[in-house]
């Protein structure tokens, strides 16, 4: 049986993208990945085609990697102060949230799905970059900005593959991104939405556990690009320091492996081969400390890099 | 009533895929698709990517190799970091010369059975006499493992009735090992003397140290669980390891069938016999076995097993699959408990629930 093509999100009626979600048909690519989608939640739908508008879509092809669902549970709080529970497979790996949590928790849902299966690649918690096929790996503890500086260099010639998430082949340097939207917490939704009036952001959603959280679209570049890997070059640890000039600083291999490690979420899984993956992709580039106040201080530095 | 999902993945089909991996190849994409979902949620993902590996790597479409690379991964991962647990547990009870005898999946790993490749686990579950508890808990606890369930009742719960110390979780490591001193609850209305079990252990090739219990206590205590278990999130999976130790133990011993029948008259677990023999039967068509004699088959009970010996993913769910569930929860307290204990302990975790205390490991 022949089955209906992928095509860009924005291209569906509003309708049909609302039926197809809450019948579970909609299968949304994200890099490497394909997502099948079980939602009855208008505020999912609405985020999925302000965020989404450029991924490539099908209805219920016969493969995907993962089929979530992001519903009410089967109780009271159906109806008395709603609440969604995130499932794959029918296991719930959260405890419930607020419905205008909704697409917050399919994201959240979403990096969980990979984090805890996708042990085909070795996983960070970074950020990824590319210029051209070369990329940088942006690890960097919760707070340090990195989100922020990722969504304004994405929007300034650099090509995003993830904003959280690396997925690197392991034994190779080669790193894909799931070119998902970026997420936004707090004062970093007011200055992106400064500094990038072009961009496209989110309704932002209050009283979440992180605070105020919203996100932001990836440009549709790197979208239409998304399948394509990019060899890591560079790791950069970016730290935002108001009032601080630019300064950058070798991190000694010994701390960069450390720092990797304990960026990694299945480094245990993967073992010695982790191991080497690490140590072949710190032998390739160096990596640096970077502190900064001005985005366009840090862009200028980026665009120096050498391959 | 069951949905076209649950018709056209019966549990049989699924296990027929495992044990024939050739079989494998005739799914098609969208097969896959349902197989690696049904498998991840009954938690045998790697038991399935272990099939895959006598397979040509095209004999798989492209989009499932990463799910079995990745189920692989952490399949062999575990199996490693099992070992590396059991050498610490025999280091620890060395020390009081105690024997290390596993149970369940470290024993099926240990004795390198097949159905053990792939198979993912938690906890290591060890048998310990008795007599020996206090001690064995005290050495254990110097070496690193701290008692779970801190709750005054939870703890009685354990001590009082259950045949098992509350869980303990190594502080560094974060592994858990169970430790058992008898087969079932204390309370239970069956009460198989564990002793016999332990002198009959057998010691594990290249283990020095290391022993598992006998093939037919293997098979006896895996069938015990399954008949007692009164929440079955893997039953699945548990109904597979049975499956897997009749057909290995059956194939290797001419007369497993004879020496099952006689140890489990002499231990009273002839009808956890008759029940692991007649759902293997029933719901996995396992080869070369024959139902017992005095087994007497509920209808009721068969329908009510349906929900909870296949995966539990809502694919297969129909609405009756939760009150099925609910309904074997409570047969199992009624088996393990007296009444008026049965009623009690019900009480007081609902009554826990009501006050929105977290079921910690829900005992």
């Amino acid at each position: 049986m022949a089955h209906s093509p992928f095509v860009p999100l924005a291209t569906l009626p509003a309708r049909t993208l609302a039926d197809w979600l809450a019948q579970g048909r909609l299968a949304l690519r994200t890099g490497p990945l394909t997502f099948r989608i079980a939602c009855g939640e208008g505020i999912v739908a609405d985020n999925l085609r302000l965020l989404y508008g450029h991924h490539a879509v099908a209805d219920s092809p016969p493969f995907a990697d993962f089929h979530i669902e992001v519903a009410r549970p089967v109780a009271l709080r159906r109806w008395v102060r709603p609440q969604v529970e995130f499932r794959l497979d029918g296991y719930a790996p959260f405890l419930s949230l607020p419905a205008a949590q909704a697409f917050a928790m399919m994201e959240w849902g979403m990096n969980w799905c990979v984090a805890s299966h996708c042990h085909q690649y070795l996983l960070l918690h970074a950020a990824v970059l590319a210029r051209g096929d070369d990329a940088v790996l942006l690890p960097a503890p919760p707070g340090s900005g990195k989100s922020t500086l990722c969504a304004y260099l994405s929007h300034r010639g650099w090509r995003l593959l993830s904003d959280e998430l690396a997925l690197i082949v392991p034994g190779e340097g080669r790193v894909y991104g799931l070119v998902r939207p970026i997420s936004l917490k707090n004062d970093a939704i007011e200055v992106i939405r400064r500094t990038l009036p072009e961009s496209t952001i989110g309704p932002p959603v209050r009283d979440t556990k992180k605070g105020v959280v919203t996100h932001l679209a990836p440009p549709p570049g790197s979208v239409d690009e998304s399948d394509r890997p990019a060899l890591l070059r560079w790791i950069v640890t970016p730290r935002y320091r108001a009032g601080s000039t630019l300064h950058a600083e070798r991190i000694p291999r010994p701390e960069a492996m450390a720092m990797l490690i304990d960026n990694a979420f299945n480094y245990d899984v993967l073992g010695e081969t982790a191991f080497s993956t690490l140590t072949t992709l710190l032998g390739r580039g160096p990596a640096f400390d970077l502190h900064y106040a001005q985005f366009d201080d840090a862009l200028r530095w980026f665009n120096a890099l050498e391959a | 009533m069951s949905t076209s999902a649950a018709r056209n993945w019966p549990p049989d089909r699924l296990a027929s895929l495992l044990n024939e991996p050739d079989r494998l190849t005739e799914l098609s994409e969208g097969g896959w698709d349902t197989l690696l979902r049904l498998a991840r949620r009954a938690n045998v993902m790697g038991r399935l990517a272990f099939a895959t590996r006598g397979l040509p790597e095209k004999a798989l479409p492209a989009p499932c190799r990463p799910h079995v690379t990745a189920a692989l991964a952490l399949a062999d991962r575990q199996a490693h970091a099992v070992q590396w647990e059991i050498g610490c547990l025999r280091a620890a009870l060395d020390e009081i010369g105690v024997p290390l005898v596993l149970l369940k999946g470290a024993a099926y790993l240990a004795a390198d059975l097949p159905f053990a490749r792939g198979r993912f686990f938690s906890d290591v579950d060890i048998l310990v006499p008795r007599t020996r508890i206090d001690e064995v808990e005290s050495v254990l606890l110097k070496h690193g493992w701290a008692g779970t369930h801190h709750d005054a009742y939870d703890q009685r719960y354990y001590r009082q009735w259950m045949h098992e110390l509350p869980p303990m979780r190594h502080l560094r490591r974060g592994t858990v090992v169970d430790v058992h001193h008898r087969i079932l609850p204390l309370t239970a209305r069956f009460d198989p003397d564990p002793a016999t079990m332990l002198e009959r252990a057998m010691p594990v090739a290249d283990d020095e140290g290391v022993f598992v219990l006998s093939p037919t206590d293997m098979l006896l205590h895996s069938a015990t669980h399954l008949f007692h278990e009164g929440e079955l999130p893997n039953g699945f999976r548990d109904l597979l390891d049975l499956d897997g130790l009749f057909r290995h133990f059956g194939a290797a011993r001419p007369d497993f069938a004879a020496e099952l029948d006689a140890r489990a008259h002499t231990l009273h677990l002839e009808a956890p016999l008759a029940f692991a023999r007649h759902q293997c039967i029933r719901l996995l068509k396992t080869p070369g076995i024959a139902p017992s004699r005095n087994g007497h088959v509920n209808r009721l009970s068969d329908a009510l097993y349906d929900h909870a010996l296949r995966p539990q993913h809502p694919l297969l769910d129909s609405p009756g699959s939760g009150f099925a569930r609910w309904l074997l929860y409570v047969r199992a307290h009624w088996l393990r408990m007296p009444p008026h204990l049965l009623a009690w302990h019900l009480t007081h975790k609902a009554v826990g629930r009501f006050r929105g205390q977290p079921a910690e490991n829900d005992v």
